[in-house]
């Protein structure tokens, strides 16, 4: 698979990643090239092989429903680079 | 004989004999930790508390109520989060970020009176092979090539770690593996490490690179000593559905080098084209070893071998794609905001100013192998790969206990060597299909390559037999006798 | 019943699928042990799981997979045997994680079926395509700041079902009448608390419109709507906007659009524009939800009487009227009470409940609800307790008191809290049922009103009424009305 520049400024923009324009040549030769490696696989013969759900087969674990946690403001709040009356304070969105 | 240079089995019969104190061998360790800054092993290091934790070690000993690592200098690795002292990953992204929790993994092994000396650098978020995508600097290994002075790299992620071990700033510490981050670092600088079953030790509180694949385990000098810090960190967790709830042996306790009964699988996919000689003849060595042990050799087969780098360079950037989308700016860590910029701008500016590289590569390529229309393609037919994987391991188990490969195809190899990606994947071919399908599996140090670099050996088991891997990577240390230690301290 | 735009060219038909949010009813969040209860201090209900901290894992919540197997069931529905939680991958300030842990590819409910009536008392069966588990999100708050939007995590993780309708709804009534009986039957089970001023339950409302028998136009889904009014104003407004915009020569595009109630229109949600490509992928944290027949069953066994079969019980077994079977089910806690006040009625009155309970279904619905409605209470915090009106009803069957008397005896329980027996022996109000005294009366009222008797007995028969107005105050209001009517009748005769 070659990956093209625009889609490298789509992937970078769904991982959220802010790319300069110089970096968009050199990343799409990397992917395509790293992509181009990976595509073996479909070579792999796997009709009927259903995909791996859980490493370790195990019963699954459930909670019992009880508030065990939280009223931890303080260490919730702690690292955030900004934290304005208890709450996180990102720019403002516009909905 | 300086205390740093004695195994962690060593002392720990030592500092039950009150022969030294747990404060004077932790002292021992800052030191030779002050006097090897230049390895950058260390990203944070912790003097005060390990010497409190040392000096509350002593009175544990003193009164007979000590844990099974009392007053044991330990390094962990900086993926771990410990409460009160920052934690990074390497990445700069979560430069400051102080845990307010400690990860289950260092907290059991502090609960069984380790000191924590500091915590180890390593590949940001763990991806990488040779420690040169740390934000905090590239680890250098305390090893030299014969004849060169040129800087060489301890392997990755677990950099830190194993340069820490190596050199004697630690007993031992913890490492995580994913593809081989414990492993291929381990017998690159002449140690021991495990990898156990995916599940035995619990994942929370350790950053996550690829949940499906992430496992701690313990880096030290000796398998015994792998295995003492081993029984200390495995356990059934809550806080983590996929860990095993099942009993944690003494696997101290149970060592045997005893093979016999037991069967050893060489799979004849690892015998790659080109394998250095020195390595195949160390792998053949290492088969005679165990047969001498009482073991019998059979040839195996793991048809799908070759299709494991690929898919596992599928799944792993898959899940960190997801796994690092946290990192945006707004609980913790670093945040960029452009001035005047929107929300998007501030994860934008954010995750470019604040990953590494290789970090962003993986990202790019877990994104894109998830979006629409590759899906199936890349991700489903990797998962399928991965089944196929698992099931050539348990078809090679019908017919045998262990497997033995080497660790890695090269030894360590110096800064810049590797400037191609898929380069440096390569370097994981040995230890990735073992994480593919959850397995224990162990590197072993067993001799030196032709310029003096350590190699090391890989036994892999059956899911939960971490016991027979231990087993068999005694009998090749004890016959490999592998002294050699780096030259490279100051 | 079809509902049609009327455009300038013709008639459109509109489509209509809902996915509700319902917030399932626990006391702790879907992956974590913090609480979920509504309106407490920013921030303070939530654990470092739910603020996404590095190396934070989910463990899941066995009361959400129970509610959702349980909803499932009471809506006929399929319960997969295997379910999995997947990723959804996506950037929002309220959004720690980065991604909503949801179920896409294989959800815990699969197909069932939710019946609605119209108001022309016809039925419609509209078909539900799945119900899965997934994380609600945090809440931004916009206004608190000029530059700033503030994020508070307290609803982040809390466990909602996403209950997706098959696109069967065809006006804006029926939507609003799906939604209602969803949200009866949420209650019911007790899975949700339907509570939508809290955001309790709230919907995606997906609308197109087409000729009639065309193919499905393009939808566009208006996210968020949380009332059934809105509901039913959304689908009918946007029904409309898109008839005049391709009449306009315009197209549909397929988007997300918000409703904004003030004035009544939805708008295009430019924000979400952008993220539309959700890269979903099982969460390998999270091992798959298995369920065994018994785990189904035990969750079956505990599922109450619903709307449906309940309403249909009253007007045939218990011969209430439609209206009174209406009224009385809508709430689970009205037909509890009402069942519960015919049970106790009967035991007193040694009556069956059968008769009995159209005098407990009449009694409820004019005067309980009437004094409620006074005291602004729901029947949940009812100053009284059925048994307590049991005892009052049983005084009137039995003829200790009559209906009029027994109005001032409930307002006397309603006000001092005291038993109705009590209330009426203290006040005396007990009715006189003695032949010898209501003589007496009768007696002493014919003396004194000796020129009606005479136009009485003259032929002047409406004087009735007179005798016993006379009567029964001369007796304070206690006197048996019937026996006041016999006597009257027989010592008038003379």
């Amino acid at each position: 698979m070659s990956v093209d520049d625009t889609t490298v400024r789509r992937i970078a923009r769904l991982a959220r990643i802010g790319i300069t324009d110089a970096e968009v040549a050199p990343l799409a030769a990397e992917l395509s090239a790293i992509l181009g490696w990976v595509e073996q696989l479909a070579e792999v013969d796997t009709r009927g092989v259903p995909p791996m759900a859980a490493v370790m087969p195990k019963r699954h674990e459930w909670r019992d429903d009880a508030v065990t946690d939280g009223n931890v403001r303080e260490a919730v709040l702690a690292n955030a680079p900004e934290a304005l009356s208890g709450f996180f304070a990102v720019p403002k969105v516009i909905e | 004989m300086s205390l740093t240079d004695l195994t962690l089995s060593a002392m720990r019969t030592g500092l039950a004999a009150r022969e030294f104190s747990a404060c004077e061998l932790t002292q021992a360790h800052l030191d030779a930790m002050a006097a090897n800054r230049h390895l950058n092993a260390f990203t944070v290091e912790t003097p005060e508390l390990a010497l409190a934790q040392a000096g509350a070690a002593d009175v544990a000993l003193a009164s007979g109520s000590a844990g099974s690592l009392a007053g044991i200098p330990l390094g962990i690795k900086d993926l771990f989060c410990t409460k009160g002292v920052e934690t990074t990953a390497a990445s700069r992204i979560l430069e400051g970020f102080v845990p307010q929790y400690e990860s289950t993994v260092s907290g059991k092994l502090l609960a069984a009176g380790a000191v924590m000396l500091g915590k180890l650098n390593l590949d940001e978020f763990a991806m990488g092979s040779s420690n040169e995508t740390s934000a905090a600097g590239r680890v250098i290994s305390p090893w030299k090539a014969i004849g060169s002075d040129a800087e060489l790299v301890p392997g990755g992620s677990s950099g830190g770690s194993a340069s820490a071990v190596s050199a004697r700033l630690a007993a031992g510490a913890t490492g995580t593996d994913t593809g081989g981050s414990i492993r291929q670092p381990a017998a690159f600088v002449g140690i021991t490490g495990i990898k156990p079953t995916y599940g035995r030790c619990s994942r929370w509180g350790v950053v996550a690179f690829a949940s499906s694949l992430d496992q701690a385990g313990p880096m030290a000098r000796t398998v015994e000593d792998c295995a003492h810090m081993l029984t200390a960190m495995c356990g059934h967790d809550p806080k983590d559905t996929t860990s095993l709830d099942l009993p944690v042996p003494d696997f101290a306790a149970l060592l045997n080098a005893d093979l016999r009964g037991k069967k050893i699988g060489i799979p004849k996919e690892y015998r790659l084209d080109g394998l250095d000689p020195t390595i195949a003849k160390l792998w053949d060595d290492g088969l005679a070893w165990l047969r001498a042990a009482g073991a019998e050799p059979v040839e195996v087969s793991l048809p799908h071998t070759k299709y494991a780098l690929p898919a596992y360079y599928i799944i792993a950037p898959a899940e960190a794609s997801s796994n690092l989308a946290r990192y945006d700016g707004v609980r913790f860590g670093q945040r960029v905001m452009p001035e005047g910029g929107s929300l998007a701008d501030m994860y934008e500016a954010t995750r470019a100013a604040g990953f590494g590289k290789e970090v962003k590569r993986r990202i790019m390529i877990g994104t894109y192998v998830l979006s629409a229309g590759f899906y199936d393609a890349y991700f489903t037919q990797a998962q399928k790969v991965r089944t196929l994987i698992a099931r050539d391991f348990e078809a090679a188990f019908e017919v045998c206990d262990l497997l033995l490969t080497p660790t890695a195809p090269s030894a360590a190899f110096a800064f810049g060597a590797k400037v191609d990606p898929l380069d440096m994947y390569l370097n994981d071919v040995f230890t990735v299909p073992s994480s593919l399908a959850g397995l224990p599996a162990m590197s072993v140090p067993v001799g030196l390559s032709a310029d003096g670099l350590p190699l090391g050996l890989q036994i892999i088991g059956r899911p939960l037999d971490e016991q027979g891997v231990l087993g068999a990577g005694l009998a090749l240390e004890r016959a490999a006798g592998f002294t050699a230690k780096p030259e490279k301290r100051a | 019943m079809s509902w049609i735009v009327k455009g300038e060219t013709g008639d459109w038909e509109i489509v209509v699928g809902l996915e509700v949010h319902a917030q399932v009813t626990a006391e702790s969040k879907l992956f974590s042990g913090a609480a979920t209860g509504f309106g407490a201090e920013p921030n303070t209900q939530v654990s470092l799981v739910d603020a996404a901290m590095p190396g934070m894992l989910p463990v899941l919540n066995a009361e959400c997979v129970r509610q959702a197997v349980r909803t499932g069931l009471a809506l006929g529905a399929e319960i997969n045997r295997v379910s999995v939680f997947d990723r959804k991958n996506y950037f929002y300030a309220d959004l720690p994680q980065g991604y909503q842990i949801s179920q896409l590819y294989h959800p815990i409910v699969g197909e069932g079926a939710l019946d609605i009536t119209l108001s022309d008392g016809t039925t419609k069966s509209i078909g539900i395509e799945r119900i899965h588990l997934e994380q609600d999100a945090g809440k931004s708050v916009h206004d608190l700041h000029p530059a700033r939007s503030f994020v508070d995590l307290n609803r982040s993780g809390c466990a909602l079902m996403e209950i997706v309708s098959r696109p069967d709804i065809r006006s804006p009534e029926e939507a609003g009448a799906y939604v209602a009986a969803l949200r009866q039957l949420l209650r019911y089970v007790g899975s949700c608390d339907g509570n939508m001023d809290e955001g309790s339950m709230r919907a995606d409302v997906n609308v197109s419109v087409r000729r009639a028998g065309a193919p499905f136009g393009t939808r566009t889904e208006t996210k968020n709507v949380n009332s059934v009014r809105f509901i039913m104003a959304a689908v009918e407004v946007e029904a409309k906007r898109q008839v005049a915009l391709i009449e306009g020569g315009g197209t549909v595009v397929q988007e997300t659009r918000l409703f904004d109630p003030g004035t009544g229109t939805t708008r295009s949600m430019r924000s979400k524009e952008d993220a539309h490509d959700y890269r979903y992928f099982p969460d390998p944290d999270l091992l798959p939800v298995e369920l065994t027949e018994d785990y189904i069953d035990a969750c079956r066994a505990t599922l109450p009487e619903l709307p449906v079969a309940k309403r249909r019980r009253y007007v045939e077994a218990l011969g209430l009227t439609d209206y009174l079977a209406d009224v009385l089910t809508a709430e689970k806690a009205n037909a509890a009470w009402f069942e519960a006040l015919s049970a106790s009625l009967a035991t007193r009155s040694g009556k069956p409940e059968a008769d009995m309970a159209k005098t407990a279904a009449n009694w409820i619905a004019s005067e309980l609800f009437g004094a409620l409605k006074r005291l602004g209470k729901d029947i949940d915090t009812a100053p009284v307790t059925p048994d307590a009106a049991a005892e009052l009803l049983a005084l009137v069957a039995d003829g200790t008191i009559s209906n009029t008397v027994a109005k001032t005896v409930f307002e006397a329980m309603l006000e001092t809290g005291e038993g109705a027996a009590a209330i009426v022996d203290a006040k005396g109000l007990r009715q006189v049922s003695d032949t010898g005294a209501i003589d007496d009366a009768i007696a002493g009222v014919l003396d004194a009103n000796a020129d009606k008797v005479a136009q009485y007995r003259g032929g002047k028969e409406a004087l009735f009424g007179f005798f016993v107005g006379q009567t029964m105050k001369a007796m304070g209001g206690k006197a048996n009305p019937a026996l006041i009517n016999e006597r009257l009748k027989a010592l008038l005769a003379g």
